[in-house]
């Protein structure tokens, strides 16, 4: 129980400060709320295969319980994809930052001191 | 498995070969154009080969590497992936010979083969029977949509880029825990086989199905841009080349198909509490985009913009029908999404000719000096506006009236006939009012007359194939509407995929 409940806690602070980086006003920011929301949705898609140690995803002799392989191979491809679109997202702000001279998400001029 | 069979892949495979050939004729445009053509062609004979594959009503599935259905990944055929698949390729051609016609594939790098690897992305997504895979394929055709999106550069697009790009991510992320949350509970990703095991979870694991099924609907609204997730999509789109604009047509249909696809299969009448998930949320949604659409059309300050609203508003038309969950409206709901991607691909095309012509006026609606071209403009614009309102004699309006006809039998059609009504008459006041401003006014004395380029008129082609086919669609009704209803009857016979899908395997 106490392991659920920690993973279970770990992907909810991740997802609720992602989120929160998310709707903040400035590209860097953006970037690394969706990032962590990213890391969240990952382990999240991870502890679908259920929680269990000391079990092999792949047969072995000798031994009976597997580990659920799937969502293993599953969190495998939407890191890929995550990942990629981090750098795009990143690369994208950076032009915008050149192009526009802000890094405002809504790349309106600096609004003065505050944002 | 027979050589027909594997014309089944063929859409995937086709423009990822395409893709990557362009990619090797960087600095040798004419041949990548060729190829590129050659490609697109290809790609419309098979999707005619596996239209009339599909003709005898049966359910095809094709295990790739041939693993057995539920733990290999399938592709799965029938009328209503090959009419998706159909619909995509004849868009997908017209586009890319309007892109070769008017250099707007010369306007930066790769655009051949992004515009490729987004067909295979589309084409995948309407094929696929797996739910993971739908994830996958919705992810190329995204990354490609960004690429295209951003092609041609400037400050807006890129302002209105970043966005697009971080509601997608956001929408991506909220998918997979989607995914994450129905594999926990079934134990499987395969659409087929989710239909069998959603149908047979026990009493307590019913919150956490519903709460599955609604996020999956929340992503596919927001990727169908539905009323209140919408605000993404006239941003966008305004900001891009219209004629990439015009192949963006069918990216918010796209989300319409996957809930067509995935409810009537997953969440039907025996999925308990996730039984028709959307319920009660889609029409009350769908009547607003309609609303918040043609308000928009008739708001609008720019062409890009108004042609922007009018998919909003066609998806939201669309939407209603399809909230209904019966056979009847399903049926009359793809017809109208048939013709309202190519209406939307005929606007946003009139709206680049238009303002190719324009010069600095580009495509704001404001009086200009008489411009090259203006009356042909003006009567493909009439034409446009027609289309997207849904007026006669193009096929919007055997859509809006197929739709009102199934739709009288249910109980909320009060709703469903003001809403398509009072929205038509928003449309015809916004499509008039842009109209007269652009192409009857005269502009202002003292204004420096327009000295746009003198161009040909074979970017006027394209346009008019579009509006040609709109006028098939309204003279072919007849056909086309018993093509829709096949397909609706075979959506909402689920145990009919079980058997293709699963008993392959077995």
């Amino acid at each position: 129980m106490s392991l659920e409940l920690l993973v279970a806690s770990a992907i909810a602070v991740l997802v609720a400060a992602g989120l929160y980086l998310a709707l903040r006003g400035r590209t860097f920011q953006l970037v690394l709320g969706l990032t962590l929301v990213s890391y969240a949705v990952n382990l999240f898609l991870f502890a679908t295969g259920r929680l269990v140690v000391e079990r092999p995803p792949l047969w072995a002799k000798g031994v009976t319980d597997h580990a659920d392989p799937l969502p293993q191979a599953l969190v495998l491809t939407a890191i890929v994809i995550s990942f990629a679109m981090t750098a795009l997202t990143v690369i994208l702000s950076l032009r915008g930052f050149l192009e526009i001279g802000s890094d405002q998400v809504d790349g309106l001029a600096e609004p003065g001191e505050g944002a | 498995m027979t050589a027909a069979d594997q014309l089944m892949i063929a859409p995937i495979v086709l423009p990822a070969i395409t893709a990557s050939a362009t990619l090797l004729m960087r600095r040798r445009l004419r041949t990548a154009r060729a190829v590129s053509l050659g490609g697109c062609v290809a790609m419309l004979a098979a999707a005619i080969g596996l239209f009339a594959m599909a003709q005898d009503g049966s359910i095809r599935g094709y295990a790739l590497g041939a693993w057995p259905a539920p733990f290999g990944i399938v592709l799965m055929l029938d009328r209503l992936a090959t009419t998706m698949l159909l619909l995509t390729e004849v868009l997908a051609s017209v586009v890319l010979a309007h892109a070769a016609v008017t250099g707007a594939d010369r306007r930066g790098w790769h655009f051949h083969a992004l515009f490729h690897f987004q067909l295979m992305g589309l084409n995948g997504a309407f094929l696929t029977g797996d739910l993971f895979n739908l994830f996958v394929f919705f992810e190329v055709m995204l990354i490609a949509s960004y690429g295209l999106m951003l092609h041609g550069q400037g400050a807006s697009r890129l302002r209105a880029g970043l966005a697009y790009v971080v509601v997608n991510i956001v929408g991506s992320a909220l998918f997979l825990i989607a995914l994450g949350l129905l594999y926990g509970l079934t134990g499987t990703l395969n659409m087929a086989d989710l239909a069998v095991r959603v149908a047979a979870l026990g009493p307590a694991e019913q919150g956490l199905l519903r709460v599955a099924g609604l996020l999956l609907m929340t992503v596919f609204a927001l990727k169908a841009a539905v009323a209140p997730l919408h605000l993404w999509l006239p941003r966008t789109y305004a900001a891009t080349m219209p004629v990439i604009a015009a192949l963006f047509a069918i990216m918010t249909k796209v989300g319409v198909y996957a809930m067509i696809r995935t409810v009537p299969l997953i969440f039907g009448a025996g999925a308990g509490a996730a039984a028709w998930v959307p319920g009660p949320y889609l029409l009350p949604a769908a009547i607003l985009g309609a609303v918040l659409g043609f308000v928009g059309v008739l708001a609008a300050r720019g062409l890009r913009e108004q042609a922007a609203f009018a998919v909003l508003a066609s998806t939201g038309t669309l939407l209603m029908p399809v909230s209904l969950w019966r056979e009847a409206t399903l049926a009359a709901a793809l017809y109208y999404l048939v013709q309202a991607v190519l209406a939307g691909a005929a606007l946003f095309l009139i709206v680049d000719a238009t303002m190719r012509r324009r010069g600095s006026y580009a495509d704001a609606i404001v009086p200009s000096p008489r411009f090259v071209g203006q009356d042909a403009a003006g009567l493909l614009y009439l034409a446009g506006g027609l289309a997207a309102v849904g007026l006669p004699p193009l096929a919007g309006f055997v859509g809006k009236v197929l739709i009102l006809d199934v739709s009288y039998a249910v109980a909320g059609w009060p709703s469903i006939w003001t809403t398509i009504l009072g929205t038509t008459l928003l449309g015809v006041i916004g499509f008039a009012r842009s109209g007269s401003t652009l192409f009857w006014k005269a502009a202002p004395s003292g204004t420096a007359a327009v000295e746009g380029p003198r161009r040909s008129l074979a970017d006027f082609v394209a346009p008019i194939v579009l509006l040609a086919l709109l006028a098939w669609l309204t003279l072919a009704a007849g056909w086309v509407t018993a093509q829709t209803r096949a397909a609706a009857a075979q959506i909402m016979a689920p145990d009919r995929y079980v058997a293709a899908i699963l008993g392959a395997g077995r």
